[in-house]
């Protein structure tokens, strides 16, 4: 592989990575800070306001470092990837300057409001203001989950006599049924990581009973967390992860087979559990499979035959196969696991016992990194499932990089990037750290 | 169509330019105009609930211009490398500075943010600065249409220019000062206080030093691109927009002098305006200038996109921008009124 295509590669995958760990919380906390504030408005009890006050205060730390990750992003698709941005930029340039037009200034805009204003607006205003918040981070999500669902997934487009595309439907390019259901099964995923991190704070606050710590405030957020987590997680896995699958079965048969570690045609195809790939003998060892299961989660019958990878040429699978095995794998792995922990939680909340189980507590602090790894496994999963293509069908990703910018050049930005986000990192655990240790007070 | 596409990406452009402008300029005289740890909370105050919403006309502009320019975009995009690079780092930088600051109640780390803020404040205007530099200057472009700039070659604007040499570094300058003196103007007018004394004589100085320095950047403009004033000699009615500098100049120093906040800050924001209206007058049709084989310059008509996604954006845009408009209008109306020192952040 040339070696400016790995650089400009990583340049993206890197800085897209680190930036999606803060959307997916901020997106995943505004609904429940606007819950909570609703249940504050309405019953008047100051733990739902006290809750939602700390949740904030979190919140904006997260919106700070995803707005400013963010910004890169835009950047990168004209400085890394020209020879793309001219092919495909009639196309989803539209979502990206809706995305800026829209959401950007309705998220930046009210979050000056929510943060400057409490003070200064009735609590009904204030409410507003966080809803607001809400929408624009959502809406973003949905320009910019269209944006990669058309790179998966092209339609409403025609190609002109340059060779670029053109968009001739804005209407399909919007409704594309692959952004519907990435964009829920998306959203469902920063749900899981907001509501496992109000939770596990809520189940940290009860475990500490330091002197300031509300435990009134803290079942708020631990009840409120759980019942988000319970409904999220099953979210995840049906509807949503089931129709993303087979969205992914019907339009891209390869990346269906390498994610699944089928390397032959066979019918009554088995599901594979565990193992690891190898890739130069096509099997995988120390497999754990249960037989003629993906069969049927890919056709519905038990005996139906699935394409393995065998009848693709080289150069139209996925150059990755092991990473992406492993990254749908622990995407689906963990994905699991948060839906067996949370049925757990809510039956104990059910029964009264959720906020005196200290083993159970325990576990639910202990999961707050979990659903990060489940996010950006499954956005590895949908975009090394991409590969070869950097629009499916469409365009090659060797295809795609800027013509003049030199390794060279790239791995000093990406070097820079690294330098500057590890900064970064430290300076984020260390605030939030300093926040969640002062609680409520 | 495609010169109305122009006219709104200028537009947005300008937006950016006038709102985050001022931000920056009260980032860049940071430390001077706020001596006690109160009074640099009332400088921080002053832009800490619209700083966000200012910048986001750079991304929404960015938006806007890839989609219906895409072939500038990924050109200018990709050339400019290294100083893009440069600048979303320090984007990054002033941000978190002045965003995390308060967070921790460590001195030390509250130091460490407001030099980051005050640094990288000083820094951008004078990046935007040289990159208009570089878009009137030209640069060399391929025929693929792509180009790379290195930094800097041997600081001379000629066929083979670097991203730095001496007129896209004046240009740094002038737009380093001009933005400071707005963003003075901008603080005096927030303000009440030793900060309003200070900062109005930051802006007092800014109107002097602005009428040379304009003239100055002209005439290097037209020795670095002769064809400047073509389309000044073409379509007379052009001239205009210089008379409205000249009197957007003047007003600024009679009104600095009487201590009419309002009336300065709104010079200052025709000022800006028109200097950039007349840069993208000159250059029209050319987007980006080449800087050895003029047929290469990539024009508005090379560089748009299809007429379908043009017309369709012509029925969501205006929706946003009203939209936009009327979220802005609430912002600052929330947040009006003189604000004086010893209220803390504002944050709650």
């Amino acid at each position: 592989m040339d070696s400016a295509l790995v650089v400009h590669r990583l340049h993206f995958a890197f800085t897209a990575t680190f930036h999606y760990l803060f959307p997916q919380l901020t997106m995943g906390l505004a609904p429940l800070i606007v819950v909570l504030k609703v249940l504050a408005l309405r019953s008047g009890d100051s733990r739902y306001a006290d809750a939602a006050r700390l949740l904030a205060r979190l919140f904006a730390i997260n919106f700070v470092f995803g707005v400013v990750t963010g910004i890169p992003m835009e950047f990168q698709f004209g400085t890394n990837w020209s020879r793309f941005s001219r092919f495909a930029g009639g196309v989803i340039g539209q979502t990206l300057a809706m995305e800026g037009m829209f959401a950007f200034f309705l998220e930046s805009s009210f979050l000056g409001l929510f943060l400057f204003g409490e003070k200064r607006m009735s609590p009904r205003a204030h409410l507003a203001a966080a809803f607001a918040v809400f929408a624009g981070a959502w809406l973003s999500g949905y320009f910019i989950v269209a944006t990669d669902a058309w790179m998966q997934h092209p339609v409403g487009y025609t190609v002109a006599p340059d060779g670029s595309v053109q968009l001739d439907s804005l209407s399909a390019l919007l409704l594309n049924k692959w952004a519907l259901w990435q964009y829920l099964h998306t959203m469902g995923g920063a749900l899981v990581t907001g509501a496992f991190g109000t939770a596990g704070l809520g189940a940290y606050y009860l475990l500490r009973r330091g002197p300031g710590d509300d435990p009134r405030a803290a079942g708020a957020l631990l009840k409120t967390g759980v019942i988000a987590a319970v409904l999220a997680s099953a979210w995840q896995l049906f509807p949503t992860g089931d129709r993303q699958g087979a969205l992914v079965a019907e339009h891209q048969p390869a990346t269906l087979a390498a994610m699944e570690g089928l390397f032959a045609t066979r019918p009554g195809a088995p599901l594979v559990l565990v193992g690891q790939p190898n890739v130069d003998e096509r099997r995988i060892d120390n497999s754990l499979e249960v037989p003629s299961v993906l069969s049927f989660l890919t056709h519905r019958r038990w005996t139906a035959s699935v394409t393995g990878l065998d009848r693709f040429p080289a150069d139209t699978r996925p150059d990755n196969v092991s990473l992406l095995y492993y990254s749908y794998h622990l995407m689906v792995g963990l994905g699991t696991i948060f839906a067996g922990l949370m049925v757990l939680a809510t039956l104990a909340l059910w029964r009264g016992q959720l906020l005196t189980a200290r083993p159970l507590l325990w576990a639910l602090v202990l999961a707050v990194p979990l659903p990060y790894i489940a996010n950006t496994a499954g956005w590895m999963t949908a975009e090394i499932g991409r590969q070869p293509w950097l629009v499916y069908g469409l365009m090659r990703t060797a295809a795609g990089t800027s013509p003049r910018v030199s390794a060279g050049n790239g791995l000093f930005s990406l070097l820079g990037f690294m330098g500057l986000y590890s900064l970064l990192a430290i300076a984020f655990v260390v605030l939030m750290t300093r926040v969640i240790a002062k609680g409520f007070a | 169509m495609v010169t109305f596409w122009f006219l709104l990406v200028a537009i947005m452009l300008v937006a950016y330019v006038v709102l985050d402008g001022f931000d920056l300029g009260v980032g860049a005289i940071y430390k001077w105009v706020g001596h006690t740890p109160e009074e640099r909370a009332l400088v921080r105050r002053s832009i800490g609930p619209v700083w966000d919403a200012n910048e986001v006309w750079l991304l929404a502009a960015g938006g806007v211009l890839y989609f219906a320019f895409p072939q500038l975009y990924a050109s200018s995009f990709s050339g400019f490398y290294l100083p893009l690079m440069m600048v979303l780092w320090l984007l990054i930088g002033r941000a978190l500075g002045l965003e995390l600051r308060g967070h921790t109640g460590d001195e030390l780390f509250a130091q460490a943010c407001d030099a980051v803020f005050m640094i990288s404040s000083l820094l951008l205007p004078i990046f935007f600065g040289a990159a208009l530099g570089n878009v009137i200057r030209g640069v060399p472009i391929d025929a693929e249409g792509s180009f790379f700039l290195p930094l800097w070659t041997d600081f001379r604007p000629g066929p083979q220019p670097g991203v730095l040499d001496w007129y896209t570094v004046l240009c740094g300058v002038v737009s380093l000062v001009a933005l400071a003196t707005h963003g003075a103007l901008f603080l005096a007018m927030r303000v009440s206080g030793e900060v309003n004394l200070r900062a109005t004589r930051v802006g007092r100085l800014g109107a002097k030093l602005l009428p040379g320095l304009t003239l100055i950047t002209l005439a290097a403009s037209m020795a670095v691109r002769p064809t400047i004033l073509d389309n000044y000699r073409n379509h007379p009615v052009g001239l205009l927009i210089p008379a409205v500098v000249t009197a957007s100049l003047a007003m600024m120093l009679r009104a600095t002098r009487r201590g009419r906040e309002h009336l300065a800050f709104a010079a200052s924001v025709t000022y800006l305006t028109t200097m950039l209206v007349g840069a993208a007058f000159a250059l029209y049709p050319v987007l980006l200038p080449s800087s050895d084989d003029p047929a290469r310059s990539l024009t508005v008509t090379a560089a748009a996109t299809g007429g379908h996604a043009m017309r369709v954006a012509l029925i969501w845009w205006p929706i946003a921008f009203v939209l936009v408009a009327a979220t802005f209008t609430h912002l600052y109306r929330t947040f009006r009124g003189k604000l004086i020192a010893g209220e803390g952040d504002g944050y709650h």
